[in-house]
């Protein structure tokens, strides 16, 4: 049991070090470290213009994607050079927030089920983040229950044409390819009769809607699909096996989210270390110390969860349901977190103009965020289910519709 | 990297496993909860042959020498099965005192002792309410010899020596606090049993009277070898609530499987699948911070202080809460004698104050963490 770095990976930590030195944008690196959930700004730059300047230079230089084989713009890493990477690269990987579904998801999927062709010619320029994807899943019928999708895929010579709607599609606006999961028969039950395709974002008859989010901001979008037509070569996957495809994504989708959730501790700890309260540190404070206990061993216990994950997918072992505890925990922690660091305030924490609030609005900005955490990518409860099912192996909810052909599923629940 | 125990160390892990499901089954453990024993000798014995009780002692001493890794191992299985015996007091806090600050003469005496099973140790510590600290130490140390009561000493009644903080000074400093080393079979001291939340292990009062002692370490450092055996053992305990943690998480999902309620499973309703789920993540994220603590209890690192209070943290929030939760998973049965639920949730409960409870060690853990902040 160690941490040490064997020679191979002390050479190659001291390389990206140099490179990361030499290359990144460091007029960024103080913004960057004081971002935190829910808020990043850089000061006169756009951060998506300034994101995908760096992946963009990180992908010249072999940097990007590192544990993509290098024929698809990777770097055919080892998983611990891709915690090495992550180490050194530091503040700078929050640029990398946007093409975490990109990265994360979409990609390993067209790895999994894309022809040949396709994966050289659409992964390249996604790891370097010239073209940005969005994973196109959820939909107003169906969230959780994303089976439940009500989008139509229906084939029309060598082309499927594609009419119906999704929402909650992170980085719609501003994406260029996605991946899209639709139906193709309703007459089966509903995991039987679903596809999934990738398509371009400017095809004729796809509308984006931003949705503004209870926080006030716009990360996510309704899409429309008026008639779009996607070739039959871009289909991911058997005609009706897309509910497989799709656990592919999840899976990964996951791995990427859980490993690197933000649990809010680290800026709680700084504050109340900086914190007076009554003449003395927060942190002096008995009952302070208490709290912050509680979340430091989770943050920690996070953290070496995730190293013995690592060390796991080194000896070969593939990701397992377990990682389903990443985000399970740091949600609605960092939801509890923000709401104690504004508790510390007094009244003085309803307050969360930047220029005002303590510690520029960090926490005002977490809270209002926080809820999502606890909804995106499989909410607390479905994760609960997949550690009890998968994990503990305890009984599959009873699912009513399980055997039923989807266009007999009822719709409405009172009335 | 490598965070993970080794084949050789995975393999003492199904050895000791295998043993103690031979010779510790929860019967073994009803028999000292409602006996007077105090412990199992036979599997005290059992343990000693096995090479369990010495893994971590150097052979020269009579141990095998393994190391400590090989410790954590060993605790995490006796923990699963609440092995009755002084297992924590003798090796975790008698044999890493000596260790750490005993001459060659009493290590000569004592270590050989441990390995062989022929001693059990204890660390008399504590004197009536509160966490570990210099200004709670009464019991006072002249002339070699002791006066004063310590209670509860964990094991005090079945030990054969004990090591005993005492007070030398009044400067209102640590330095006031040293260690000695006392026979507790040479006289001087009275041990009375108390009763105590679980039966299963022994907590005693000793009253010292013009009792023999001789100094262990340098008489103004008893303080701080205090600390540093806390913290050692506070890695190898939160292993043994790790073991705990994690059968009693079985127990509950075993019992989902059987039981029907309903017409169904009781593990098919998801109020009892969260409550598992939430067993699960309790031990896992304990489980981590434990591999943590190993690696810094075998390396002597740096960061062994916040390790081990975050490991201790950890498991302790684990095993409390799943021995719990197992309880409410079994219903009305998990509240009766003649299952073994009770079992898990007193040893729970006691192994959280042992070494000082939650509330130090989350005073320490920050403590230590704003050190280094500050650093
Ligand atoms: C910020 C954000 C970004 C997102 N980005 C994307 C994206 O890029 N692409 C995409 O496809 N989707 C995205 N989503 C959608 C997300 O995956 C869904 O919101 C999520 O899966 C929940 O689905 P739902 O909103 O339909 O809620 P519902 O499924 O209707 O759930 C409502 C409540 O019921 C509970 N519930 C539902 N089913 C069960 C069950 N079987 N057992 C117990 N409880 C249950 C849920 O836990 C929840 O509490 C995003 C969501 C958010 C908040
Ligand atoms: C101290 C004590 C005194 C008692 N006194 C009396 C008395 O005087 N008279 C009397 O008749 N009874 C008495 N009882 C029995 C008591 O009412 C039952 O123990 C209780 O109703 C639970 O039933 P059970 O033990 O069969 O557990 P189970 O029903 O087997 O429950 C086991 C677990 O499954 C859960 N569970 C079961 N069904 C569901 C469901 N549908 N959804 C979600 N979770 C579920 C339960 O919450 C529990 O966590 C007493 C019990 C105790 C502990």
């Amino acid at each position: 049991m160690n941490f040490d770095d064997t020679p191979q990976e002390a050479a190659f930590r001291a390389e990206a070090r140099a490179w990361i030195a030499a290359n990144a944008p460091k007029q960024y690196e103080d913004e960057l470290a004081k971002a935190s959930l829910g808020r990043l700004v850089l000061s006169g730059a756009n951060v998506l213009d300034v994101a995908k300047a760096w992946q963009k230079k990180k992908a010249d230089a072999g940097w990007a994607c590192l544990h993509w084989p290098k024929e698809y713009g990777g770097r055919g890493s080892s998983p611990i050079e891709r915690v090495i990477w992550q180490q050194e690269e530091g503040a700078f990987g929050k640029l990398s927030r946007m093409f975490i579904i990109g990265h994360g998801m979409c990609g390993p999927t067209m790895m999994a089920y894309a022809s040949e062709e396709h994966k050289r010619n659409y992964l390249p320029p996604l790891a370097s983040g010239e073209k940005v994807w969005c994973q196109l899943f959820s939909e107003p019928a169906g969230g959780s229950d994303v089976a439940g999708l009500r989008t139509r895929a229906e084939r029309d010579g060598d082309d499927w044409v594609i009419n119906g709607q999704k929402i909650w599609t992170s980085g719609a606006h501003y994406s260029d390819y996605g991946i899209l999961i639709t139906r193709t028969d309703p007459t089966v039950p509903k995991h039987k009769g679903l596809t999934m395709f990738f398509l371009d974002m400017k095809s004729p008859g796809v509308e984006i809607k931003p949705i503004k989010q209870a926080n006030g901001q716009s990360e996510f979008n309704e899409v429309y699909f008026t008639d779009v037509r996607i070739p039959d070569s871009q289909r991911l996957g058997a005609v009706g096996d897309g509910w497989n495809v799709s656990l592919t994504t999840l899976m990964n989708e996951r791995m990427s989210i859980g490993a690197s959730v933000a649990t809010g501790f680290p800026e709680l700890f700084d504050y109340c270390n900086d914190l007076v309260i009554d003449g003395a540190p927060a942190i002096d404070d008995r009952a302070v110390r208490a709290k912050l206990a509680n979340w430091a061993v989770k943050a920690s216990g996070l953290k070496y969860t995730a190293f013995r994950s690592i060390s796991a997918l080194s000896r070969g072992e593939r990701p397992g349901p377990e990682n389903s505890i990443g985000k399970l925990v740091a949600g609605s922690m960092i939801q509890e977190v923000a709401t104690y660091a504004l508790d510390l305030q007094g009244a003085a924490g309803v307050v969360s103009d930047p220029a005002q609030a303590e510690v520029a609005g960090k926490f005002q900005a977490m809270l209002l965020r926080s809820p999502a955490t606890r909804v995106e990518g499989g909410t607390d409860e479905i994760l609960r289910n997949i550690i009890a099912e998968r994990v503990l192996g305890l009984p599959g909810d009873i699912r009513v519709d399980k055997d039923v052909p989807f266009n007999k599923i009822p719709t409405k629940g009172r009335g | 990297m490598n965070f993970e125990f080794s084949d050789d160390q995975k393999q003492l892990r199904d050895q000791a496993r295998r043993f103690l499901a031979e010779k510790c089954p929860p019967k073994a453990v009803r028999a000292v909860l409602e006996g007077s024993a105090g412990y199992d000798k036979a599997l005290w014995s059992g343990l000693a042959e096995m090479g369990f009780l010495g893994v971590a002692i150097p052979e020269e001493f009579g141990g095998t020498g393994a190391g400590h890794l090989e410790l954590c191992v060993i605790a995490e299985e006796m923990g699963r099965a609440l092995a009755p015996v002084p297992f924590s007091s003798t090796v975790y806090l008698a044999a890493e005192a000596l260790m750490l600050a005993g001459s060659d003469a009493q290590k000569q005496k004592w270590l050989p002792k441990i390995a062989s099973g022929e001693a059990v140790g204890a660390l008399a510590l504590f004197e009536g309410p509160g966490n570990p600290s210099p200004q709670a130490i009464k019991v006072a140390a002249a002339n070699g010899v002791l006066n004063g009561v310590k209670k509860p000493v964990a094991d005090g009644a079945i030990a054969d020596f004990a090591i005993v903080a005492a007070r030398v000074g009044s400067s209102g400093r640590e330095t006031d606090i040293a260690l000695y080393l006392v026979d507790l079979k040479a006289g001087g001291v009275e041990a009375k049993t108390l009763t105590n939340v679980d039966p299963s292990r022994n907590q005693a009062e000793l009253t010292f009277k013009n009792c023999k002692a001789e100094p262990l370490g340098a008489a103004n450092e008893g303080w701080s070898i205090l600390t540093r055996v806390l913290d050692r053992a506070a890695v190898l305990m939160a292993f043994e609530q790790v073991g705990g943690a994690d059968r009693a998480l079985e127990m509950g999902r075993d019992y989902a499987l059987d039981r029907i309620a309903f017409g169904r499973q009781i593990g098919s309703f998801q109020a009892i699948k969260h409550i598992l789920a939430d067993m699960y993540v309790a031990a896992t994220l304990a489980r981590s911070n434990c591999y943590y603590g190993a690696w810094a209890l075998s390396t002597n690192a740096g960061e062994l202080g916040e390790a081990a209070a975050t490991a201790r943290i950890s498991a302790t929030q684990a095993f409390q809460h799943c021995s719990k939760q197992n309880i409410q998973v079994h219903g009305g049965m998990g509240f009766t004698w003649e299952f073994d639920c009770h079992l898990y949730y007193r040893r729970s409960n006691a192994l959280a104050l042992s070494l000082g409870s939650l509330s130090y060690w989350e005073d320490q853990l920050i403590e230590r963490m704003r050190k280094k902040n500050v650093a």
